[in-house]
C-alpha cells in the first residue's frame, strides 16, 4: 500500500532528532509536527520571523499579529521568539536550521529540486523556498512519487525551471525512502507492500538498489 | 524634535507619481492599514511597490491594485490575489520575484550602507540570469544588490514621539528593515506614547531611522488564513 500524506509525515519525523531547528514546508510537511516521536524535542522555525511555534489556537486565542509563514493563525511556545524576516533568512542562510522539510513538484538524481513555476500557468513566486534550499544543513523532500497522470516525479533531469540545484538529501515518498547519492536515487525502503519492481517502475532517474530493502516502520 | 503627524492624509502628503515605496507587512499581517487607504484616496500612480506580498482582491495592497495605482511590484510571493493575477497576465502590472530572504537582506542591507551582499538562493536558476556569481570557500553565490526606496511605509503596535518603535509578535517581519531603508519612512502606530514610555532596552526600530509618525485608527487587522484547533 502506498502511503497517504499522513504516513509520509509519520516517516519524516523519525528523522527528527533531539534539539534540531527545523523548518517545515506547506502542505504535507506541515502534518510532521503532528508526529513528533515521544521524548523528542524540536524547535519549529518560521521564516516569518518566529522560533518555538505552535499548534493552531483555540478560537478564543486567534491573534491576527501571530501567523506563520502560510499566513495561518498559530501559536507559539514557551521559550519561542520573535524575529524580523532579515534576521530569519539570516539564521537559514548561516545554516543554523538543522532540517528542511518541504514538497516538491519534481527532484533530479543529483539533488536538484523544481517547486516553484509551471511555465504558461500563473506564476505566484517562490516565497522562501529559494533561500532555504540554497542554504540548509540537510534537506528532506516530502513528496507522491508520480503525478496525478502516473508520471514519475523523480527524473534524470528537472524539466521544470529550478529552484535550488545539488540540495536534496533526501526523499521521502509514497512508495519509498530514497536518498540523493553522487550514483543517483538510493534507495532505502520501501512502503508496506509496495515492491521494488513498482518503485523501479515508477522512477525515471537513476535508482540504485542494493540488497534487500527493508519496509518502513510507521 | 517632533515627528508626529496628524494621520496617514498628512504623513503622505508629498509622494508624488511613480515614486518606489516599501509596504511592510506579512500577507496582511502587520500592513499599514491606514495608509494604503491614504494612498487610495490620494489617488497617486506609478507606484513602485516592494512588499513581501500584494495583499488579496480586496484588502491590503490589493485595494491598490484594484485602482491600477501599481506599475510594478517587487514581491517575493503573490498568490493570493485574482486581480494580481489579471493585471500581470494582461500586461498593465509588472512584477520582479525576489526569494524572499533575498528581498529581505537587500532591504536590510540598504539600512546598514552596503550596496551589495552575495548569498546562494538562486544561484543556478533562472533568477541568476545576469548576475555576478563568486565562489567563496567552493560555493557558489549570486550578487545581489540592495534595495532602496523614496518613502518606507510600515505599521508598529506602538511608537513614541521621537520614532522608537516596538512590534507584536510576528509583525516585525519586512517591516523593522524597511523602517531602516526609506529616504523617507513613515510609521502608523497602535499606540503613540511619549518618550519615556518605551523602555529602551526593548525598542525595535531606533527613532533615528523614522521621519513621520501618527496615530492610527481603526484597525481591521483581517486575518488571511483563519486556523483552529482541532
Amino acid at each position: 500500500m502506498a502511503l497517504d500524506k499522513y504516513g509520509i509525515a509519520k516517516r519524516i519525523a523519525q528523522e527528527l532528532q533531539d534539539g534540531m531547528y527545523v523548518n517545515l514546508g506547506i502542505g504535507i510537511p506541515t502534518l510532521v509536527s503532528n508526529y513528533v516521536p515521544a521524548g523528542i524535542s524540536i524547535m519549529l522555525q518560521s521564516e516569518n520571523g518566529m522560533l518555538g511555534m505552535g499548534p493552531y489556537p483555540a478560537e478564543e486565542d486567534i491573534d491576527p499579529d501571530l501567523i506563520n509563514a502560510g499566513k495561518e493563525t498559530v501559536t507559539v511556545l514557551p521559550g519561542g521568539c520573535f524575529f524580523d524576516s532579515a534576521e530569519s533568512f539570516g539564521m537559514i542562510r548561516a545554516g543554523k536550521v538543522n532540517l528542511t522539510v518541504l514538497g516538491a513538484m519534481e527532484v533530479a538524481d543529483n539533488g536538484d529540486i523544481a517547486n516553484w513555476k509551471i511555465p504558461g500557468k500563473m506564476v505566484k513566486g517562490m516565497g522562501g523556498a529559494m533561500d532555504l534550499v540554497a542554504a540548509a544543513q540537510n534537506i528532506i523532500v516530502a513528496m507522491m512519487h508520480t503525478n496525478p497522470k502516473g508520471e514519475s516525479k523523480l527524473l534524470q533531469q528537472c524539466s521544470l525551471p529550478l529552484t535550488g540545484v545539488r540540495c536534496v538529501k533526501k526523499i521521502v515518498s509514497d512508495l519509498a525512502v530514497l536518498a540523493v547519492t553522487p550514483l543517483g536515487f538510493k534507495l532505502l525502503e520501501r512502503a508496506p507492500g509496495v515492491s521494488v519492481e513498482e518503485i523501479k517502475a515508477k522512477t525515471a532517474g537513476r535508482l540504485v538498489v542494493e540488497g534487500e530493502i527493508p519496509e518502513m516502520r510507521i | 524634535m517632533n515627528k508626529v503627524v496628524a494621520n496617514a492624509d498628512e504623513a503622505l502628503h508629498d509622494i508624488p507619481d511613480g515614486a518606489v515605496l516599501m509596504l511592510g507587512g506579512f500577507g496582511l499581517s502587520g500592513i499599514p492599514e491606514n495608509s494604503i487607504a491614504a494612498l487610495v484616496r490620494k489617488g497617486v500612480k506609478q507606484l513602485t511597490c516592494i512588499s513581501n506580498n500584494a495583499g488579496v482582491d480586496d484588502f491590503g495592497l490589493g485595494l491598490l491594485l484594484k485602482t491600477r495605482q501599481i506599475k510594478k511590484m517587487l514581491s517575493s510571493y503573490v498568490g493570493e490575489n485574482a486581480e494580481f493575477e489579471r493585471q500581470l497576465l494582461s500586461g498593465e502590472l509588472e512584477v520582479d520575484l525576489i526569494p524572499q530572504g533575498t528581498l529581505a537582506t537587500r532591504i536590510q542591507m540598504a539600512g546598514m550602507g552596503i550596496p551589495a551582499f552575495f548569498t546562494p538562493a538562486g544561484y543556478g536558476t533562472e533568477i541568476a540570469e545576469g548576475k555576478e556569481v563568486r565562489e567563496f570557500n567552493g560555493k557558489q553565490y549570486l550578487m545581489e544588490l540592495a534595495l532602496h526606496a523614496d518613502f518606507a511605509i510600515i505599521k508598529a503596535w506602538k511608537g513614541d514621539t521621537m520614532g522608537n518603535l516596538v512590534f507584536r509578535k510576528t509583525t516585525r517581519n519586512f517591516s523593522t528593515s524597511m523602517a531602516k531603508a526609506g529616504n523617507i519612512t513613515i510609521v502608523e502606530v497602535e499606540q503613540l506614547v511619549q518618550p519615556g514610555e518605551l523602555d529602551p532596552d526593548q525598542v525595535h526600530v531606533p527613532g533615528i531611522y523614522v521621519h513621520r509618525i501618527f496615530q492610527g485608527k481603526d484597525y481591521e487587522k483581517r486575518i488571511e488564513r483563519k486556523t483552529v484547533k482541532m
